[in-house]
């Protein structure tokens, strides 16, 4: 009975403590990354490099997605504005809900998706074909020389992304609502710059995209680095990446949001 | 020293978890010399070589290279001797995100501040001595296996190591590729006054360019001798594995329980 009993509960119990354990791997892996970034820093060309890749080459999925965001968030801000003959706001709807929510967050999942994953990818594939033991065995820390640079780039691209993708998103409406709906184009700027604040809703949406880049960066670098070197690990890490990655930016948004409306 | 060995293995046991590798082994790899340990897959040979690297650590015994007990290093005591160190992969390991001229400089950017037109003039040295000077642009996924290995091996000697380690240096390779390497093998070994360490279960080309060999068979050294005292070799494994008899020490039947028996079905697997 006893042992049926600690059998069921070792079920239960083995995913949480699993986790738990990884949960510690990670942190203490952010933690190595942050240490050994001191190279990185200094040989900035290898961020920059890496920047292309995680941030350029990001762009058009940015800027495609931003622009459709917008244009969808105007024309639905002003079907619905309009019953309350509000029409003229749908530039600041779509403005602040670009700035403060949908830009750091919906940029993040992309980025997520399209450089985490890559990032997990090459990284966990370099692992599987001896590349990083390789440059162990040359004297050179494959945490100092691969991961650090790969996960500045990331936490330097994300808010760049997500500012760009909200421009984008505000063009988009401006192109739904004053181009295509005829709103006044002299009302949707000025609503939009009377009611946008540079620090609460701009900065705070900074301090999220960069939050969110760290909370990626870590987990894209560190899946990649604990894969299992095989063609299955890989597949599975890249997959995990995505998942945690979402998890983790909408959980972050939640938190970050509380804090900041609580400031108001 | 110049006399000592440079590397000295002293009653090494290792284990994954529960399964004991390597059970108490002692070896000795001479300076200037090109040593071959050899064994069936799974003897625990890599296991050997990534002991020396410093990838691992013993459960018992110690690991010297240079007079250095390897498995008390610290990270960079370990890094500073792993610069004169040199490793050929199995698969050669080649950087995929750099061409064959920035693998073989790389270790001379990471490690040293020669400008670049000197480390040019290296690269292409390195590169001519194992032949493939004009492949100086390609990328690693345009090279064959053959290449990929030399290109590695050219990598590997970029700094002069003063000890080379071979993993399975002629696995998967054409007849031509395989003496290729091998010669590379010897020529580099004495041209750079290096020893050379190599893993591998290729008998024949190994006995053709090494100067000693060991046998490693279930975590021992059960025979060791030059090439000629092996080829000689009564020693009923060596016999066996020299002359790749399907049966023997190391049986052909994976542990069963009696075959008429299973045929019966009076035990099942």
């Amino acid at each position: 009975m006893f042992d049926w009993l600690a059998g069921r509960l070792r079920f239960i119990g083995s995913p949480f403590v699993e986790a738990l354990i990884k949960l510690g791997f990670g942190t203490r892996f952010f933690f190595a990354v942050l240490f050994q970034s001191g190279m990185a820093l200094r040989r900035f060309n290898l961020i920059i490099r890496e920047t292309y890749y995680t941030g350029v080459l990001s762009l058009v999925i940015i800027v495609v997605s931003g622009l459709f965001v917008g244009m969808v968030l105007c024309l639905q801000g002003y079907d619905t504005l309009t019953r309350y003959g509000s029409a003229e706001a749908s530039g600041v709807l779509v403005a602040l809900s670009l700035l403060r929510e949908l830009g750091p967050v919906v940029s993040g999942l992309l980025f997520a998706s399209r450089a985490g994953s890559a990032i997990t990818a090459e990284i966990g594939l370099m692992k599987a074909t001896e590349q990083l033991v390789a440059m162990e065995m040359m004297a050179v820390n494959p945490v100092a020389r691969v991961i650090a640079p790969r996960f500045w780039a990331g936490v330097l691209s994300m808010p760049l992304l997500a500012l760009l993708f909200s421009a984008v998103g505000i063009f988009g409406g401006y192109l739904v609502g004053v181009v295509w709906l005829g709103l006044d184009k002299g009302t949707f700027w000025s609503q939009m710059q009377a009611q946008v604040d540079l620090h609460y809703d701009i900065g705070n949406g900074i301090i999220k995209s960069l939050i969110f880049g760290v909370a990626v960066s870590t987990i894209a670098v560190f899946e990649g680095f604990d894969a299992q070197p095989t063609a299955e690990g890989v597949s599975g890490a890249t997959t995990r990446t995505v998942v945690t990655s979402s998890l983790a930016i909408l959980g972050l948004d939640f938190i970050l949001t509380a804090f900041m409306l609580r400031g108001t | 020293m110049p006399d000592s060995p440079l590397v000295e293995v002293d009653n090494v046991t290792f284990a994954y978890d529960a399964r004991t590798i390597l059970k108490g082994i002692s070896l000795s790899i001479p300076r200037g010399k090109v040593v071959a340990i050899m064994g069936g897959s799974g003897c625990g040979k890599t296991t050997l070589l990534r002991l020396i690297g410093g990838q691992i650590k013993p459960s018992r015994g110690e690991v010297r290279v240079a007079g250095k007990v390897v498995n008390e290093l610290d990270s960079d005591a370990l890094y500073l001797l792993r610069r004169k160190m040199g490793m050929l992969f199995q698969f050669g390991a080649l950087f995929t995100d750099m061409s064959v001229y920035e693998n073989v400089a790389f270790q001379m950017r990471e490690h040293t501040d020669l400008p670049e037109s000197m480390i040019r003039d290296l690269v292409l040295m390195k590169l001519n001595a194992v032949g493939l000077r004009g492949a100086a642009r390609l990328m690693p996924s345009e090279l064959s296996g053959g290449m990929a290995r030399r290109v590695a091996l050219a990598r590997a000697i970029a700094l002069d190591p003063m000890l080379m380690m071979y993993d399975e240096p002629f696995a998967g390779l054409d007849p031509i590729s395989l003496g290729v390497i091998g010669q590379l093998i010897r020529q580099l070994n004495d041209a750079l006054g290096a020893t050379s360490i190599l893993v591998t279960h290729d008998v024949m080309e190994s006995l053709a360019i090494v100067d000693y060999v060991y046998f490693v068979s279930e975590g021992k050294i059960v025979a060791q001798g030059t090439a000629d005292e092996i080829r000689a070799s009564e020693e009923p494994f060596v016999r066996q594995f020299v002359g790749g008899l399907p049966d023997g020490p190391v049986p052909f039947q994976y542990p069963a329980a009696p075959y008429a028996e299973d045929l019966m079905g009076v035990k099942r697997v």
